[in-house]
């Protein structure tokens, strides 16, 4: 396969967005320094100290406090994305109210705005990820354990829903592979599974009586997938904890995929020898593979796939650009599927 | 017959009322980060209501309500015909971004838009053919042609339901409305079918 590379950062994708949020940071830190006070009231303001290096940090007005103490020590120390290897993009991001308001999560509704309308009592502490399966060190760990040996950074991301929008995302997490080598896979261990939390009085959308879904929603990666340095475990946005409706308190993300597969508030992780069944392939099999990755050439009978609108966009100004393959991260992950039909496993 | 004047300047503004809060959205940008998908579900949905509430009219009147109630099936069949253009027009416009050699594919590929379309299509002949010289003109054609808008709202239903993919609670709420309205169809038919007596010219 043919891979073209291409530098990260296009002088065209350096938009105002972004020159306008730096010049927001800069104006904040010259005003406390000249003031010495922390200019914390300024509306849509960076929450943390300028200078921290982030990308971006949720406006003070509509940041969310931890949901335990011990998640703020976590937070203090977040480090920067790596500018190589595809942990960054230059691309304007996606604006944090619409981060957290336009989403698919179908636990809390089938419309964009019903996650963050329904997510609101959302309990995120306590909770705990059972590590089961194929695996040297099963058993049910406290997400504070689950995190402890983990430092959080920063990575930018594209994100390409199959829907054809898409959106640039801080996340803040840390590499799925760092915590797969702690909880030592057997040689049997050619797959990994995440559930997603099944609980139907506090996610209404699993009580909705006429839904297809087989609740709890899965998804799963090859081992090779997982392991790929891209492959990420968020528990933050915007240099902030993770709200419900973006699939509190951990989930995955995987930028080279459609994002379906980032599956949210994750309870469960299983090693497994045989591929396991995923969701969305088990209600259109015909419609959404095992792999899913982002690929402008594989029909879809519902949304064309070569182009995707960047969100946000307004009637008037549209922002539609191509599709690129594997969402532009062909050079970090099209050797995990050399010599594979990628029309066929799609 | 003034109050019958005043009820009809009402019920045409409240029918106008998605138009006007939508058209207002859209200035105000207020339709979230991808107006354009806001747009095409609402005017989506409003389509299906007026092509709902044009069936429920002949129901209506035989069961109660009168001749008075019967003017309103042609309104909201237009304003279904209306929420119907706009609809197909932000597709155009909004999604297809008027790139017509996408079009083509869209209708032959997308089953739920094939299905759209040809609703569409039938909704504007309807149209056309709504008012009073092409009624004369179509003279006893027009009314098995206008038994078509039973057909629309199928496809409208179908359209639905290949949209929504896994919650149909949507689709469910539509069809049961739709169901007894066109059980309703049905049931007169054979009823007139039976005791000619019964086959009155107006019943539809
Ligand atoms: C009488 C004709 C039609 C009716 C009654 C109708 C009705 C609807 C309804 C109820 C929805 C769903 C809104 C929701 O998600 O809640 C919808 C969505 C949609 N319709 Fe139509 N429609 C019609 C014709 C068309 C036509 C002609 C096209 C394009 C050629 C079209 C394209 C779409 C698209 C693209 C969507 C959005 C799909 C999505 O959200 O994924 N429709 N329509």
């Amino acid at each position: 396969m043919l891979i073209k590379s291409k530098p990260d950062i296009l002088p065209s994708e350096i938009t105002p967005e972004s020159v306008f949020h730096d010049r927001r940071r800069f104006l904040a830190s010259s005003l406390s320094a000249a003031f010495g006070v922390a200019a914390a009231g300024l509306p849509g303001l960076s929450g943390a100290a300028a200078g921290d290096g982030l990308r971006a940090r949720a406006p003070e007005d509509l940041a969310r406090s931890a949901p335990a103490q011990w998640w703020n020590a976590k937070f203090e120390n977040i480090s920067p994305a790596a500018h190589e290897g595809g942990f960054y993009t230059a691309e304007a991001l996606t604006p944090y109210r619409d981060v957290i308001s336009y989403n698919n999560f179908y636990e809390f509704g089938m419309d964009k705005g019903d996650p963050i309308a329904n997510s609101k009592q959302f309990k995120v502490d306590p909770w705990s990820v059972s590590i089961e399966g194929e695996v040297e060190k099963p058993g049910v760990y406290t997400l504070e354990d689950i995190l402890k040996p983990h430092d959080l950074e920063e990575r930018i991301y594209r994100l390409r829903c199959v829907e054809r929008w898409s959106m640039v995302i801080p996340w803040v997490g840390f590499s799925l592979a760092d915590l797969i080598k702690r909880f030592q896979p057997t040689s049997k261990a050619k797959y990994v599974e995440f559930l997603t939390l099944f609980d139907p009085s506090s996610m209404a959308g699993q009580r909705a009586r006429f839904t297809t879904i087989d609740w709890p929603y899965r998804e799963a990666l090859r081992m090779d997938e997982a392991m790929n340095p891209l492959t990420l475990l968020a528990v933050g946005v915007y240099g902030n904890f993770l709200p419900p409706q973006n699939g509190a308190p951990i989930r995955l993300v995987v930028p080279w995929k459609y994002g379906f597969k980032s599956i949210k508030s994750i309870v469960k992780i299983r090693f497994r020898e045989q591929e396991p069944a995923t969701s969305w392939n088990m209600l259109a099999p015909q419609e959404y593979g095992f792999y899913a990755n982002v690929n402008p050439d594989v029909h879809h009978p519902r949304w064309r796939q070569d182009m995707e609108t960047r969100l946000p966009q307004t009637l008037l100004s549209s922002s539609r650009i191509p599709t690129q393959l594997f969402n532009g991260y062909a050079e970090q992950v099209a050797s995990l599927y050399k010599g594979m039909d990628l029309t066929k496993n799609y | 017959m003034r109050l019958a004047t005043a009820l009809r300047w009402i019920i045409f503004g409240m029918s106008l009322l998605p138009f006007i809060v939508l058209t207002l959205g859209a200035v105000n940008n207020s339709l979230g980060p991808d107006p354009a998908d806001t747009l095409i579900q609402e005017t989506g949905e409003w389509t299906f209501r007026f092509l709902l509430l044009s069936l429920s009219i002949t129901p209506l009147r035989n069961l109660g309500a009168g001749p008075r109630v019967f003017p309103y099936r042609r309104t909201f069949g237009l304003f279904a015909l209306f929420y119907a253009s706009l609809h197909f027009l932000i597709y155009l416009l909004f999604l297809l971004q008027l790139r017509w050699s996408e079009i083509s594919e869209d209708i032959l590929e997308r089953p739920y838009i094939t299905v759209g379309f040809t609703a569409y299509l039938i909704l504007v002949l309807l149209g056309v053919t709504s008012v009073k010289r092409m009624m004369r003109r179509l003279g006893r054609y027009w009314k098995p042609l206008h038994k078509l808008v039973y057909l629309v709202n199928i496809l409208a239903l179908i359209h639905l339901s290949w949209i929504l993919r896994t919650d149909l609670t949507e689709a469910v709420i539509y069809a049961s409305i739709l169901l007894p309205l066109l059980a309703y169809r049905v049931y007169k038919y054979y009823i007139g079918k039976t005791s000619r007596q019964f086959h009155s010219s107006t019943s539809s």
